[in-house]
C-alpha cells in the first residue's frame, strides 16, 4: 500500500510557457488527482468597460489573448453589432472569416510546436513554428499586425483586401499545404510520436459531455461540438464539417488539430472563392442598450463574449468566458491514473491559453 | 557588439501578459529569427540564467514569483521588459488587478517598447542587454580584485 504525496508543478517550470500551478496528487508514480490553481496573469480586464467607450473596447477585447486576438474582437462586435441590430456588409463578414481561419492556424500550429516539445521532440517543434511564420507573414501583409491586428471594428473590418492579395493569398496556400502534409505525417505516423500519445490521458466521450469539454478537447473524444455550425460571420454559407476523433487521447486530440489545419485552409479557399464585392463596414450610430451572448469558435473551442450596454457610450458589463477555463474539469479528469511522466503533454493537450482564461 | 563572450541564457516568465509578446520572445527561438545559432537558449531554470526576460505587468498573485526568481539569478545578471506591459502596465495599467510595470519590483535594464513587440526588437533588446551584461560582469571582476587588494577598506559599495 503506496502513500499519497502532493507534488507542486508550476508557476513557472520548464514546460509551461505560462504559468499555471498544479498540485499534482501521487501515489508512487501514478497520479490520483490534480488541483488547478489560477490567478497568476489575472489583471481584471473586463471592468475596463467602465472605462472605455464601447468602440474602443475592441482593442481591450482583443488583447484579452494575443493568440487568437482577433476571434475574440470579433465576438466582441458581433455582440456589440446584436445589440444595435446593426447589419454588417457580407464582404466584412467574409473577411471576417478568412482573418479567423488564419488565426486558427496560427495557433494550431503553435500549439503542435509546443506540444512536440512537450513530448522532447525539438525538431518537430522548430518545423511547426517554421510553419507558422508564414501564416503571420500574411496577417501582416493583410492587418498589419503580426499577433494583435487590431483590424476588427464594430460594424465591420478596418481594412479591405483587395482582389490581387487575395489571388496570391490563395496561390501561396498550395505551397504551404504541402509543407503541412509532410509535418502531419510526422505528427500521425511516426513511432516515436505515437508512443508517447497513444492511451495517454483519455477522456471517455461521457466524461468530454458531463465536464463540458469544448473545442478539440470534446471533439478527440467523440463529441461533435463545434460553434462554427451555429453560422455566425460567413460561416453559414461555407462547406464544413467539424473535425472528429473518436479514441479520446492524447493522440486523438492532436489528430483533431493537425486535420483542422487543412479544413481551415479549405475554409480559406471558399471563403476567398466566394466573397462578394462591395462595402466592408456600416455607420454606427447611437449606443448600445441591451444585453447577449455572443458565441464563436476560438482554436481552443467555444469563447462566449457577454455585453450589456445601457444606453450610454460606456457597457455596463462584459464577460468572457474562454474555452481554457471549460476544458479545466476535463484536464483534472485526464490526470487521474496518469503516469507522472505524462503530465507535461496531458496538461498541453487541452491547449491551455492561461492568457485569455484569466485576463 | 561584434562577438558574444558567452552563450547568454534567457528564463522567460510571463507575468500578466496576454501571450502576444511571449509568443514573440518563442518565436525568436524558432526558424525564422534563430537566435539560437548565437548560443542563447530559453531555460526553465533561474540557476542558469544569465538574462530575465519578463513579459506583462504585475499583479497580486506574481508579485512574489517574479521577485523569487529574479533572487534565484546568479549575479551578474540582467532584466529585459518585454512589452508596454511589463515596461509600464500599458492597456492593463487601470486594472484593479495591476499594478504597473515590473520596474515597480526589481530593476529593469532594458525596456522594448511594443505590443505585441516585435521579435526584432525583442533581439535588439536582448542584445542592448548583453553589453549591459557584460558591464556589470567587469565591475564585479574589479570590486572582487580591489576586495582583495583590500584597497577599499571602507567596503564602499557594497
Amino acid at each position: 500500500m503506496s502513500r499519497q504525496i502532493v507534488m507542486p508543478f508550476g508557476p513557472q517550470h520548464p514546460v509551461l510557457p505560462e504559468p499555471i500551478h498544479l498540485d499534482l496528487v501521487l501515489e508512487d508514480e501514478t497520479g490520483v488527482d490534480g488541483m488547478l490553481s489560477i490567478g497568476y496573469l489575472h489583471g481584471g480586464l473586463e471592468t475596463l468597460v467602465e472605462k472605455r467607450q464601447f468602440p474602443e473596447y475592441v482593442y481591450i477585447a482583443e488583447r484579452t489573448c494575443g493568440i487568437c486576438s482577433f476571434i475574440h474582437g470579433m465576438t466582441y462586435c458581433q455582440g456589440i453589432e446584436r445589440v444595435m441590430g446593426l447589419e454588417v456588409p457580407e464582404r466584412a463578414h467574409y473577411l471576417r472569416t478568412i482573418w479567423s481561419e488564419y488565426s486558427r492556424l496560427h495557433s494550431h500550429l503553435l500549439w503542435l510546436g509546443l506540444f512536440a516539445d512537450s513530448m522532447g521532440f525539438e525538431n518537430l517543434f522548430m518545423n511547426a513554428w517554421k510553419h507558422r511564420e508564414f501564416v503571420l507573414d500574411v496577417m501582416e501583409e493583410t492587418t498589419g499586425g503580426r499577433v494583435i491586428q487590431g483590424s476588427c471594428k464594430v460594424g465591420g473590418v478596418r481594412r479591405d483586401i483587395d482582389q490581387e492579395t487575395l489571388k496570391k493569398m490563395e496561390r501561396d496556400l498550395k505551397g504551404f499545404e504541402k509543407g503541412l502534409k509532410e509535418m502531419a505525417n510526422v505528427f500521425l505516423n511516426d513511432d516515436s510520436v505515437a508512443s508517447r500519445l497513444r492511451g495517454v490521458g483519455v477522456l471517455s466521450r461521457n466524461d468530454a459531455y458531463v465536464c463540458g469539454a469544448v473545442g478539440p478537447t470534446g471533439r478527440g473524444s467523440g463529441v461533435p461540438i463545434d460553434a462554427r455550425m451555429t453560422g455566425y460571420a460567413a460561416y453559414g454559407e461555407l462547406d464544413f464539417s467539424p473535425v472528429v476523433e473518436q479514441d479520446g487521447d492524447c493522440y486523438a486530440r492532436c489528430a483533431v488539430r493537425v486535420n483542422e489545419l487543412f479544413s481551415s485552409i479549405e475554409i480559406i479557399r471558399q471563403s476567398i472563392d466566394r466573397i462578394p464585392g462591395g462595402e466592408i463596414e456600416v455607420k454606427v450610430k447611437g449606443n448600445p442598450d441591451g444585453e447577449y451572448f455572443s458565441r464563436s469558435e476560438q482554436p481552443r473551442g467555444e469563447l462566449v463574449h457577454y455585453v450589456k450596454g445601457n444606453g450610454t457610450k460606456y457597457l455596463a458589463r462584459s464577460r468572457i468566458r474562454t474555452p481554457t477555463l471549460t476544458n479545466i474539469p476535463p484536464l483534472v479528469k485526464m490526470l487521474q491514473g496518469c503516469e507522472l511522466a505524462d503530465v507535461p503533454v496531458i496538461v498541453l493537450s487541452i491547449d491551455p491559453c492561461i492568457g485569455c482564461m484569466e485576463r | 557588439m561584434t562577438y558574444l563572450k558567452k552563450s547568454p541564457w534567457l528564463l522567460h516568465y510571463d507575468a500578466s501578459s496576454c501571450n502576444g509578446c511571449d509568443i514573440e520572445v518563442l518565436a525568436c527561438l524558432t526558424p525564422l529569427y534563430d537566435v539560437e545559432r548565437f548560443g542563447i537558449i530559453n531555460t526553465g531554470n533561474p540557476k542558469h540564467a544569465d538574462v530575465f526576460v519578463v513579459t506583462g505587468g504585475v499583479n497580486e498573485q506574481n508579485r512574489e514569483v517574479i521577485r523569487n526568481i529574479y533572487e534565484q539569478i546568479p549575479e551578474p545578471k540582467v532584466v529585459v521588459a518585454v512589452g508596454i506591459c511589463a515596461s509600464s502596465g500599458g492597456i492593463f495599467r487601470e486594472c484593479y488587478n495591476i499594478s504597473g510595470g515590473i520596474d515597480q519590483l526589481i530593476p529593469v535594464d532594458v525596456y522594448v517598447p511594443g505590443c505585441a513587440a516585435r521579435p526584432e526588437s525583442i533581439i535588439d533588446g536582448i542584445v542592448k542587454s548583453l553589453e549591459i551584461l557584460e558591464e556589470k560582469r567587469i565591475q564585479m571582476k574589479e570590486r572582487a580584485k580591489q576586495k582583495e587588494q583590500g584597497s577599499s577598506p571602507g567596503g564602499g559599495e557594497r
